[in-house]
């Protein structure tokens, strides 16, 4: 059982903690190369405003190099109740990030008795991020993105981040990762700054779609095997993960759309 | 050089736990029952702030009586030990027997090496996926572990407390019944406990996987008058 003199006692901070104990994982430090070993990496996350919070929503692929390596990995995650956090990068040392700060988030509540602000969850992610430079500098990038829905301010409000750690504080939308581009595009278009939580979630489901019909490392629904992108909303009671049903219903009528937009003349 | 004072082995036993059961009697008890949904704790405590009962783990809480500073030093190590044993292997292997062996080595060797034993009795409270794998222990000043199996008491006058429990406890009580036995049994019979100073949380299997879930005052009222 860990018991610390008055001035080493690490308080609610676990990762010092992990530290202090000496279980600090130093394999992400090591130099090697991430292209070489073919690590898989996810790809396309997206975050938006709406009137009373956020959505969240990011794709299922993983990808080494031109193969898919996973088709259902879960890159939009709940980080606590009130916020989430989405990922894109190489998926090992991503998701080893997501289960520290899950971690830390509940340590700290339950060390303090009372969560820590919205803010400075994001300004922990932003260490974390920091932590993870060396590996960055050999390919091992993480860039995440985190939003929740701010209880001091009562809204909704997101981040992003760069591999330095930079952390910059968006108005409305972010996205990450290689169909980035195409899904931020989407969501500018449709954006508005009164969105309803419905045409929020309308509007990420369509980005991730849009996303992944151009990029390739970017998994779009696959009705196939009933696998659809992660799309959460996050509000004053909290996080909702929406219902794969739900999302099967919505992705119907995007495909319907582009079926009549493209019907032969 | 003069010599020291020699003194019995069981007298300076008998001496340190004199002094640590005079500082738990000091303060308020509190007790720990089964219920239909899982474990509820009910405590004595004047203080908005200074918590007794607290989250540990997934299906585990704590409970201390005596000195804060003492017990609230081990609830920090009880919440280190067990998101540092979750974080290296699953969530799934962190019990409260474990975590009971801790604080019992811990509070044995503090009682035997440091110059005074810590002042407190604490309680760590588990639920188990159904009623059969719920536990309770009971961990003294100097180490020693019980473990009890459907209601627990501890802190001073714990014993004509558990006494009473004895005779109030029935199984699959809801919740609303078992804080009314926990006041009861509590208080006595002999004077009213306000709700302001009741501190009540619970340990329910139907509430997610974090099960802790304090009741605040204003849930009580309504649980208090219900039974």
């Amino acid at each position: 059982m860990p018991f610390f003199a008055p001035g080493e006692d690490p308080g609610a901070n676990f990762p010092d903690l992990l530290r202090r104990i000496g279980l600090e994982s130093t394999a992400l430090n090591a130099a090697y190369d991430a292209v070489a070993l073919g690590v898989p990496h996810a790809t396309t996350c997206v975050a938006l405003r709406y009137d009373n919070g956020v959505v969240m929503a990011g794709d299922r692929r993983a990808t080494a190099g031109n193969l898919i390596s996973h088709r259902t990995m879960e890159k939009v995650v709940q980080a606590d109740r009130h916020s989430g956090v989405a990922i894109a990068g190489s998926a090992g040392p991503a998701m080893e990030m997501v289960r520290l700060f899950q971690l830390q988030l509940e340590h700290y509540e339950k060390v303090e008795g009372s969560s820590l602000s919205l803010e400075g969850k994001a300004n922990q992610l932003s260490a974390m991020v920091r932590g993870n430079l060396p590996a960055a500098m050999q390919g091992m990038v993480v860039v995440p993105i985190f939003a929740g829905y701010d209880l001091i301010r009562a809204t909704g409000r997101l981040w992003d981040f760069d591999a330095t750690g930079g952390r910059y504080e968006e108005r409305d939308h972010v996205a990450t990762g290689s169909g980035s581009l195409q899904a931020s595009t989407v969501i500018k278009v449709g954006y508005r700054g009164d969105l309803s939580r419905d045409e929020a979630v309308d509007l990420a489901a369509r980005s991730i779609w849009e996303a992944a019909d151009t990029d390739s490392a970017t998994g779009g629904p696959d009705a196939l095997r009933g696998i659809y992108p992660v799309v959460a909303a996050i509000d004053a009671d909290g996080w909702t993960r929406l219902d794969d049903s739900d999302l099967a219903d919505r992705y119907g009528r995007i495909v319907r759309e582009v079926n009549d937009r493209s019907e032969p003349r | 050089m003069s010599m020291p004072f020699y003194v019995a082995p069981e007298q300076m036993m008998k001496d340190r736990a004199d002094y640590a059961r005079k500082g738990i009697a000091r303060g308020r008890a509190l007790v720990a029952m089964r219920y239909t949904d899982g474990i509820v704790i009910v405590a004595e405590n004047a203080s908005e702030t200074l918590r007794k009962v607290s989250e540990i783990y997934d299906r585990i809480a704590f409970a201390g009586v005596g000195k804060y500073n003492e017990f609230d030093q081990l609830r920090v190590a009880g919440i280190r030990a067990a998101d540092l044993k979750g974080f290296q292997y699953s969530r799934d292997d962190v019990d409260a027997r474990s975590l009971a062996n801790s604080y019992a080595q811990m509070l044995g060797n503090i009682f035997t090496h440091e110059m005074k034993p810590m002042e407190v009795e604490i309680l760590v409270a588990e639920v188990g996926p159904d009623g059969a794998g719920d536990q309770m222990f009971h961990i003294l000043y100097d180490g020693t572990v019980v473990d009890e199996r459907n209601y627990a008491a501890i802190g001073g006058d714990a014993e004509s407390i558990r006494m009473r429990l004895a005779d109030q406890w029935e199984d699959a009580m809801g919740i609303a019944a078992a804080i009314n036995v926990g006041v009861a049994v509590l208080s006595g019979g002999e004077r009213e406990i306000p709700a302001a100073d009741l501190e009540v949380a619970t340990l329910s299997r139907s509430n997610g996987r974090r099960c802790f879930e304090r009741v605040t005052e204003s849930d009580l009222e309504p649980l208090l008058s219900d039974g």
